[in-house]
């Protein structure tokens, strides 16, 4: 009984933060918009046919695969870290966690823009590399989908390296040890040992990366130029540019259903694994 | 006791990344934050003025004169285009008093009732708007406006690198600046280049045109290197951009910084637009309204507008009263010789769903 008491505030806020205005957004989704924007209240499924058009298809395809990326990047990256930290001497691991985390106590837009000042034509990495004579001419990297990349896995690598820590930290020394005794060879004591054993961390991780920047907006806007948009910058665009609220939310449900469909579908992949495993 | 303690880490952590997440949302940094002294018996509380306006258009001194004078707060908030001005105040966004769109806004935000009176026996300085720009037919009475701040839209060029000045909106089309190009992140304003450059009107409605400009957009894509109005100073500045579609008083700016930062007028023609003061409907203190953009129109206040954001008061009596190094700038104040190829944008009407249409395809692409 008190126990229920106790979650009473939580589903309050949910209830009046989170369902209703999904819920909003969601009858808004079957209407439509008026000459000056506003919505008409007229019903109809014409925003989610349209978003299948296949000027927005590629849209939603340019977002999975930036998406991926940095999820494979930030996993690539911050593997190598998480392991060196967790192995680190407990002392040290504050500090080291410390330091990935410090850039989260600045705003996201400054450091964002500091990434603008170093990829510029003339900016810091450009003088740099022409002073040590690594190029000719400056290289164009600023406004090209590869900033927009390299500000994304910037931005997601600590949602990385925590979640990847937690699980390396936990995964007892003693167990490679008995892989290299028993004469594993090292690829087999990574692929059979310590990713196995370190897998919800990658997991949570490559979820944690792989979510928020298939809806990044910021990003692909500064650094991206607004010439690359992303799913994100669609919605953006769909309520703040062009008022088309009812479409702007067919978008953003059509996201939801996408990622959690993917989710959705992993675990129960997951789960039906681990069955066979138990069973057998 | 060990895994206990990590797991206590890993969720302090995970809380501070949380709140880092959503304080990333950009935020109105320009606000005053400081209380006035003046005014005000102690325990009342201080009046609020409510002013939303252009990110260009803040100064920070400004702002406090009036507060000083008046004795009252002015919390500030931004957008960064007309649209997006409307669909915040659609979306809900109330409690604001003055507000600044642009001319073509105007008459929209009155077609949707979105305007209150305004007050012309509090604002005396009304009176003082320069020849020019009184009776402008979105609002000849200025019955629910007056004009603030106004310019030109143009091309900033490097004269470093183009030495003969460029005198059609053609050269944004010129392969030899491919990357080197920056188009202001402006529905109307981009369409409005290529409409130019066409030989039609800014205003045109009939979709057949506007499916030309389109195509002619969508093939200046690969020269763009980005869409921007509001860094493009900056990317003038540091030769990140050779040629830029700009606001005047932004590629005036970029002057300030390299002066081989040159404006021009092409020949075809440009935009002229005038942002105006309004009182919304809804504005919780419209007195104060009136009396805050009586302050933004006094002469000397307008003098000091135009000398800190280099863009041109509207105030007949401020022009002589600016610098003359910024009243001789083309970029801020237009030359005689080019007023006859200003073209004002107007409401375009249902016409606007083709805009929006192929906007988001130039976006898209």
């Amino acid at each position: 009984m008190l126990a229920g008491w106790l979650l009473a505030p939580a589903l309050c806020w949910m209830g009046v933060f989170f369902v209703l205005p999904l819920a909003l957004v969601f009858v808004i989704s079957f209407a439509s918009r008026g000459t000056y924007g506003g919505v008409e209240w007229t019903f109809s499924l014409a925003n989610y046919l349209n978003v299948v058009d296949p000027l927005y298809l590629k849209i939603f395809l340019r977002s999975l695969t930036l998406a991926l990326a940095t999820t494979v990047l930030c996993l690539v990256l911050g593997f190598p870290l998480a392991y060196y930290i967790a192995r680190l001497p407990v002392r040290w691991q504050g500090v080291w966690l410390l330091l990935v985390m410090i850039p989260f106590w600045t705003n996201f837009l400054v450091r964002t823009y500091a990434w603008m000042f170093m990829l510029r034509a003339e900016g810091l990495l450009n003088t740099l590399a022409m002073g040590l004579g690594l190029i000719a001419s400056p290289i164009e990297i600023l406004y090209s989908p590869a900033a927009v990349l390299i500000g994304l896995v910037y931005g997601y690598l600590p949602f990385m390296v925590l979640p990847l820590y937690a699980a390396i930290e936990r995964l007892a020394p003693s167990v490679v040890e008995a892989a290299w005794d028993l004469y594993a060879p090292a690829w087999a004591v990574f692929w059979r040992v310590i990713v196995p054993m370190t897998k919800p961390g990658i997991v949570a991780g490559c979820l944690l990366v792989f979510i928020p920047s298939l809806g990044a907006f910021i990003t692909p806007d500064l650094l991206g130029g607004a010439r690359t948009m992303m799913v994100g910058n669609l919605i953006q665009h769909e309520y703040l540019v062009v008022r088309d609220w009812p479409f702007g939310s067919a978008i953003s449900f059509v996201l939801m259903g996408l990622v959690l469909a993917g989710v959705m579908a992993y675990v129960r992949a997951e789960g039906s694994r681990r069955e066979l495993e138990v069973r057998r | 006791m060990r895994d206990r303690s990590t797991s206590a880490k890993t969720l302090l952590v995970l809380l501070s990344l949380a709140c880092s997440l959503f304080g990333c949302q950009p935020t109105p940094e320009d606000g005053p934050k400081k209380t006035p002294q003046a005014g005000g018996d102690a325990g009342r509380p201080m009046p609020t003025l409510h002013y939303f306006t252009w990110s260009d258009y803040v100064d920070k001194a400004l702002i406090e004169g009036f507060e000083r004078q008046a004795g009252v707060k002015v919390a500030v908030d931004t957008f960064g285009s007309n649209e997006e001005l409307l669909a915040k105040l659609q979306s809900g966004a109330s409690g604001y008093d003055v507000v600044v769109p642009s001319d073509f806004m105007v008459s929209i935000m009155i077609g949707q009732g979105l305007l209150a009176d305004l007050d012309l026996t509090k604002i005396p300085n009304a009176g003082l708007v320069m020849e020019r720009l009184q009776r402008l037919p979105f609002d000849p009475n200025n019955r629910y406006s007056v004009p603030y701040l106004w310019g030109t839209v143009g091309i900033g060029y490097n004269s470093e690198v183009i030495a003969a000045p460029p005198d059609s909106w053609d050269i944004l089309w010129d392969i030899r600046y491919k990357g080197k190009i920056s188009m202001l992140n402006d529905q109307r304003e981009v369409f409005g280049a290529a409409l130019r450059a066409a030989g039609q009107s800014i205003n045109a409605k009939d979709a057949a045109v506007i499916a030309q400009a389109r195509a002619k957009l969508l093939d200046q894509k690969r020269l763009v290197k980005t869409y921007t109005s509001e860094n493009y100073h900056q990317l003038l500045a540091f030769g990140d951009v050779t040629l830029a579609q700009g606001w005047g008083g932004a590629v005036a700016r970029a002057m300030v910084e390299r002066p081989a930062i040159k404006y021009v007028i092409p020949k075809e023609g440009g935009t002229i637009w005038a942002d105006c003061l309004v009182v919304l409907k809804t504005a919780p203190n419209k007195g104060l309204a009136m009396q805050f953009i009586n302050y933004l129109l006094d002469r000397e206040v307008a003098a000091k507008t135009t000398e800190r954001l280099l863009f041109a008061s509207s105030n007949r009596e401020a022009k002589a009263l600016v610098p003359e190094r910024i009243r001789g700038n083309p970029a801020v104040y237009p030359p005689d010789s080019a007023w006859d190829r200003l073209e004002w944008m107007t409401d375009v009407g249902d016409a606007v769903r083709f805009y929006d249409q192929a906007w988001t395809e130039l976006k898209l692409q």
